[in-house]
């Protein structure tokens, strides 16, 4: 439509028109591993199922109930995700999924934080359901700001990018805007990964 | 894509009648200090005092009872304020107002009872109506005002404002109605409805946007919001807005003249849409008052499709309507207003208000209807519930009588 810029970037809005690998039938797809992630509170529910062969992700279906940056997030994650190793899978960051969509507003970064987060969930289901050990579990992120759903690995993934003060990072993030009961942690661990990866301002 | 625009946004704002910017266009030409006391001012001053008029006419209150804004939020904030110095003073420190308040009243409600005001926010039901029991327990010889909104933005719900009043005034508290979304819509008619103060805004009914006004019952006295100059009678002081004043004058002359023909004409546009989605479209919940409700609004709630999605759907079909979902308005929480009226979470996250104006037709009724099932069908194909798993949930749950964005 012609007029003043949408919403979001082009990429966003190619995903949210024609989202890519809808699971559609759960019995017909037969996951090898599943997982859901989401919070009714904040509108967001996310479903992400992986086909695994030799380690290697060889398709990812999902579902979600969400906004269009929800949509657009989880449907990108389900195309770049292919062919990745299990290793590499587990390691994609918000961020990552941002990038690949041309940026998502502030306020919305929350909602691409659920395709990491499920996918690693799918993960662990599949190593679960195999009976193997789980190598990467270890570093699950953790949960720092539950209003905002920012990990420590929103965190370090952040500082890794070039932030380094809290304000920066609540303007990434909007970590700690609700009732603030996460700062005294955040500061933490922002000294801790500033000190790792070079930031100035520690 | 359809070639065509459709709004059905007018509750957030109404576009210009085209009298009205006739007559802010002439409005900029008079552009003479209306407190001047030479020809320029009085030219000035005139069209403000014909505006003042006009709107009184529309409301049934004397010209000089209006005094006008810079909008319905300001209007607000300026009666509410009021009650402040009162608090000191020990008696009459109370103010009673509801759940489902515009944020202007909800807001500056509670930083008047962080500054020791007592303050109560009165439930509502689940069509959205204020709970009168609750209301008669609250309103005492302490309380000093009764606020509560003649027609809701959301749901379009409608008070029963009579009663309500009557129910402050026989305790002697002062009685204000925000009715900024009934004026234009519906007959206002403070005399009738015996409110000492009554708040409008002059975009929502065709006029132009940061003007509005208050209109304050002959006898009762009150002090200024902005201090600095004797304009509108020493209570808002600030140059006159003449020509957004004369514009809100001309939408008022409108309104007057054409209420009650737009009103059906809008309401049957309404209706219709309500019986085509609940015809076309499985699994949906009608919000607010079936039967007490502004002609021109419809919230609707679609389980299962979020409620940004169906949103930007719609408006890359060039469809504009609003929602209650968290999503959309960078919150956290949805709609305080339908999670008020006990909505499960689900519902409101999904609600869709569809809001007519005068400018609407029927095609765009049927151009919503020719393209929203596919919509629904669409989101809901990717979602990660059912309607059918949450269904049930809605009616279990008892209203929130003091909702998180009340407190």
């Amino acid at each position: 439509m012609g007029g003043p810029d949408w919403v979001y970037t082009e990429t966003v809005k190619d995903h949210f028109i024609n989202p890519r690998n809808i699971l559609t039938d759960e019995a017909e797809f037969n996951a090898d591993g599943s997982g859901t992630v989401g919070s009714m509170a904040c509108g967001d529910e996310m479903l992400v199922a992986i086909k695994v062969e030799n380690d290697i992700i060889t398709d990812c279906k999902w579902k979600t109930y969400g906004c269009a940056s929800a949509i657009a997030s989880t449907s990108m994650l389900s195309v770049f995700v292919k062919g990745m190793t299990l290793a590499e899978g587990y390691k994609i960051t918000p961020a990552d999924i941002t990038d690949q969509l041309g940026g998502l507003p502030n306020h919305k970064f929350h909602c691409s934080v659920l395709g990491d987060r499920a996918l690693r969930t799918a993960i662990d289901n599949y190593l679960e359901k195999q009976g193997r050990s789980n190598p990467f579990k270890g570093k699950t992120a953790v949960m720092i700001c539950e209003c905002k759903e920012v990990t420590d690995q929103d965190i370090e993934d952040q500082v890794k990018r070039g932030v380094s003060t809290y304000e920066e990072l609540q303007e990434k993030t909007e970590i700690g805007t609700v009732c603030g009961k996460c700062k005294d942690k955040t500061l933490e661990l922002l000294h801790e990964y500033n000190h790792l990866y070079g930031g100035t301002h520690a | 894509m359809n070639k065509r625009l459709i709004y059905l946004d007018n509750n957030a704002t109404t576009p210009l009648h085209p009298e009205v910017i006739k007559e802010l266009t002439d409005g900029f030409n008079l552009f003479g200090n209306p407190s001047s006391m030479h020809f320029f001012g009085r030219e000035a001053v005139n069209k403000v005092d014909w505006a003042r008029e006009q709107v009184a006419l529309l409301i049934n209150a004397e010209a000089d009872e209006i005094i006008f804004t810079a909008g319905g939020s300001e209007s607000n904030n300026m009666v509410l304020n009021q009650f402040l110095a009162a608090q000191s003073t020990g008696e009459r420190n109370k103010i009673v107002t509801s759940t489902i308040e515009h944020p202007s009243v909800l807001e500056t409600v509670k930083e008047l009872g962080k500054e020791g005001m007592e303050t109560i926010f009165i439930g509502v039901d689940e069509k959205g109506r204020l709970n009168i029991d609750e209301l008669k327990k609250a309103v005492d010889e302490k309380t000093a005002l009764v606020s509560i909104m003649y027609a809701n933005n959301e749901i379009g719900t409608i008070q029963d404002l009579k009663e309500i009043s009557s129910i402050a005034h026989k305790k002697g508290a002062l009685m204000h109605t925000d009715a900024v979304q009934a004026l234009g819509k519906i007959k206002v008619d403070v005399k009738e409805l015996d409110v000492d103060f009554l708040s409008f805004s002059g975009h929502k009914f065709y006029g132009p946007k940061g003007v509005g006004g208050l209109f304050i019952k002959t006898g009762i006295k009150i002090g200024p919001l902005i201090h600095g100059g004797h304009q509108e009678r020493g209570l808002r002081a600030g140059t006159i807005n003449g020509p957004g004043i004369s514009g809100v004058g001309k939408a008022a002359e409108i309104a007057n003249l054409e209420l009650n023909e737009e009103r059906v004409k809008i309401e049957s546009m309404r209706d219709r849409l309500e019986a085509g989605l609940l015809n076309s479209i499985p699994d949906i919940h009608v919000n607010g008052d079936k039967h007490n409700h502004l002609p021109g609004t419809l919230n609707v709630s679609f389980p299962g499709a979020e409620g940004e999605s169906i949103l930007l759907y719609l408006d890359l079909e060039g469809i504009a309507v609003s929602t209650g979902s968290a999503c959309a308005t960078g919150s956290l929480e949805p709609s305080h207003v339908l999670l008020a009226t006990g909505v499960d979470i689900e519902y409101a996250h999904g609600s869709i208000r569809f809001s007519f104006g005068r400018f609407n037709t029927e095609e765009d009724v049927d151009i919503v209807l020719s393209v929203l099932p596919g919509i629904i069908e669409k989101i809901r194909s990717m979602s990660t519930f059912t309607p059918k798993d949450i269904m049930g949930n809605a009616e279990h749950r008892e209203p929130i009588l003091n909702p998180k964005g009340a407190e």
